[in-house]
């Protein structure tokens, strides 16, 4: 039962920071219908920032907590420009071209930010600053540390605040009508390329946030960081239904908990020696207390991809993505 | 009419191009016929380790040694056949993939080179070592140390580090009679590298009576180690093995003390460097992890003082191994007094060479006779030496350093 509840909460952890790159990705398609392959790449660049601005603090004798912040407060804007001139430069000029396009150039930007990255911060895997001391707390039988408290604060805050902003102000209504017909958003007098704009420029805010929470938690940056983080978040969002931003987070949060409880139980359940007479059938190999595992924990990654799968099979549309019109 | 003029101008420039196109090789090969005769001859040796990636750090340590090598050589004048030797240094990126390992393997050749030192990963080196062995061409590894490398065949693969049967067994048995652990959890990274050297650790324990839990895994690649770390957890092992580089070690040692996990962690040498210190922080404090070999700062003071003038660093793992490499690819063209790998390999089959890194002489697989393995832990958040095993038996670092000097 420990294990069990432990292996929840650091699914819950990886989750919410799945969550919030994942918003990044929905919120994008949801105005646009772009996968926006560079966004895992944006929050890489956040984690980086943060990663040298804190390395250039940490000597300094500010308090742990005031310099992580000082860091992410960095990050923020730097990635914010980086969206901007990402949909600036990058995408505008092929608003209308056919949708292939745009795709590509994605992937082309994605490119050109890990190796610009790799230009300024070193092909090496980076130590993040440890300078949180991490103390952990038990919470009937599994251990919470401070750190893993504070991400998934921080996750539900801004998927909170950002849940506040698309339904409750002005600029979230015009991204809602630029979502559902951008000519008619735009009829009405809503200014479409600002919207677009600001999604894109909310979007890497939260994956900077997203990224110095990542740096955070497991210690290290590194500039392909973004990549499998990225794949991730996007099979979030697509778990959750793209385009729809509750979707999003609740794909980001199952993700993270089925790869914790799958690469935690895999080893065990597909121990062909746990079964009677597939033991026998093996012989010596299970003698005496042996083992045969088909599919080590290795295999946590594949799950992932798995639950994508089987939901494009059985729910093309996503968990939450049945209402294609209201899309934001 | 324009038209008709242009396509039969590009017509005859095609044709004119193509045909220079298969004029040019000859030419070229009269070219490196004529040269050496009138300037001395040029001889190729390539290095290969990945320069971009998690371990790029250690392939730039690697490339650094046997550049060294090259360049003191070239320094030194050497001749060969009484004729002055430009030595070439080709230095290529296998990004620590094997399936860029061959595609670079396949060029070195191409090249021509003459020999070559690397691959820096055992990964690489296996699928790689074929396309050299087919060529002819003599490869020494400085640090690929699975087993099967050398028990392929290849009469032209030889490695100057030791090999994970038996640092995997040094590690092993010093964990076994210094901590005396109960139960074992083994953890690996599935590579040719961490699996190599994690059977050999599980086997050696097991040899002694310890119980091995059975093999966790994750990737090269994984920095979330959270759930198989929960699930060892349930088990309350005495001791974790982990075979793996440092990249992903250092999040494995963090991540289980985090969890409240007390027992000893142990790594073999690619999980071996001060970067541990970086990535795990405290966490790191008290790790073992074992070294092939004798450590950097072990070696031969004059190699060293070379390398930090040269490069303005420290070496970090192996640049003292790809050191002795490169010259001993010299040392046996010189002794055959030929770069023609057909005439020297044999040579290099029966030399016997004091290098950066001690006594170095090749068994008839190709492996280092006598290598001495080096255990090392963290104390005071610096990586250090404390033990020495060389033939089953094991000295503490500083009886090893008395008795050497």
């Amino acid at each position: 039962m420990d294990t069990f509840l432990q292996q929840l909460v650091n699914g819950l952890t990886a989750g919410s920071v799945y969550a919030v790159v994942a918003l990044g990705y929905t919120m994008v398609y949801g105005i646009i219908q772009l996968i926006n392959f560079a966004h895992g790449e944006v929050v890489m660049i956040g984690a980086m920032v943060a990663f040298t601005v804190i390395n250039a603090l940490a000597p300094a004798g500010l308090p742990p907590l005031a310099v992580v912040l000082v860091g992410t407060a960095c990050a923020i804007p730097v990635c914010m420009l980086v969206g901007y001139a990402m949909e600036r430069l990058a995408y505008r000029p092929l608003r209308g071209a056919p949708r292939l396009a745009p795709l590509i150039t994605a992937i082309g930007v994605s490119i050109l930010l890990q190796h610009l990255a790799m230009l300024v911060w070193s092909r090496n895997v980076l130590a993040f600053p440890q300078i949180i001391r991490s103390t952990s707390y038990a919470l009937g039988g599994a251990l919470i540390t401070n750190v893993q408290i504070a991400i998934i604060a921080v996750c539900i805050a801004l998927m909170s605040g950002l849940a506040l902003l698309v339904y409750r102000t002005q600029l979230g209504t015009a991204m809602r009508a630029t979502a559902q017909n951008p000519h008619v958003a735009g009829l009405m007098g809503v200014d479409v390329n600002r919207v677009i704009a600001a999604t894109f420029v909310i979007g890497a805010a939260l994956g900077a946030v997203a990224g110095v929470l990542f740096g955070t938690y497991y210690g290290l940056a590194q500039y392909t960081m973004g990549s499998i983080l990225g794949l991730k978040a996007f099979s979030a969002a697509v778990l959750g239904g793209i385009g729809n931003i509750p979707g999003a987070m609740l794909g980001g949060v199952l993700l993270g908990v089925v790869e914790a409880l799958g690469a935690g139980y895999i080893g065990d359940l597909s121990d062909l020696c746990a079964y009677g007479w597939i033991a026998d059938f093996m012989g010596e190999q299970c003698d005496g207390g042996g083992h045969f595992i088909l599919f080590g924990s290795n295999y946590q990654d594949v799950f992932a991809f798995l639950v994508l799968i089987l939901v494009l099979v059985f729910r093309p549309s996503g968990l939450l993505g049945e209402r294609v019109g209201d899309r934001a | 009419m324009n038209n008709v003029k242009l396509g039969i101008a590009l017509i005859a420039a095609a044709v004119a191009l193509a045909g220079c196109g298969e004029q040019k090789p000859p030419v070229k090969a009269e070219q490196t016929k004529i040269a050496p005769a009138a300037a001395g001859i040029e001889v190729r040796i390539g290095h290969v380790g990945p320069l971009t990636g998690g371990i790029a750090h250690l392939g730039k340590d690697n490339e650094n040694g046997a550049r060294l090598a090259v360049e003191e050589a070239n320094a030194a004048g050497i001749k060969i056949d009484g004729k002055e030797v430009k030595f070439v240094f080709l230095a290529e990126d296998d990004q620590a993939d094997p399936k860029t390992g061959t595609t670079v393997a396949q060029k070195l050749v191409d090249a021509n080179v003459a020999g070559v030192v690397g691959h820096l990963n055992s990964g690489t080196s296996i699928p790689a070592s074929p396309i050299y062995a087919q060529a002819g061409i003599p490869v020494i590894s400085g640090s690929a140390t699975n087993p099967k490398l050398t028990e392929q065949g290849f009469k032209s693969q030889f490695r100057v580090v030791g090999r994970d049967d038996q640092q995997g067994p040094a590690i092993a048995s010093y964990l076994a009679t210094t901590k005396k652990p109960k139960l074992v959890a083994v953890i690996d990274d599935a590579t040719a590298y961490g699996e190599g050297i994690a059977n050999e650790v599980e086997k050696t324990l097991k040899a002694v009576k310890v119980k091995v839990l059975p093999r966790e895994k994750g990737t090269d690649k994984t920095t979330d180690w959270k759930a198989v770390l929960t699930k060892l957890r349930g088990r309350r092992p005495d001791a974790v093995f982990y075979g793996g580089m440092d990249a992903t070690g250092g999040p494995l040692l963090k991540q289980g003390r985090e969890l409240g996990i007390k027992a000893v962690f142990s790594f073999g040498d690619g999980a071996c460097t001060d970067k541990m210190t970086e990535l795990a922080g405290d966490a790191a404090e008290g790790m073992l992890c074992s070294q092939a070999g004798i450590p950097p700062q072990a070696a031969d003071k004059k190699f060293l003082e070379a390398y930090k003038k040269r490069f303005n660093v420290d070496p970090i793992l192996y640049a003292p191994f790809t050191y002795d490499a490169a010259n001993l690819l010299i040392a046996a063209m010189q002794k055959a007094n030929s770069a023609d790998p057909k005439i020297y390999l044999p040579e290099l089959q029966k030399i016997d060479f004091t290098g950066a890194t001690g006594k170095i002489a090749f068994d008839d697989k190709g492996d280092r006779k006598d290598a001495e393995m080096t255990i090392f832990t963290i104390k005071g958040g610096k990586l250090g030496p404390i033990a020495i095993v060389k033939g089953g038996k094991t000295m503490t670092y500083e009886e090893f350093i008395k008795g050497g000097q």
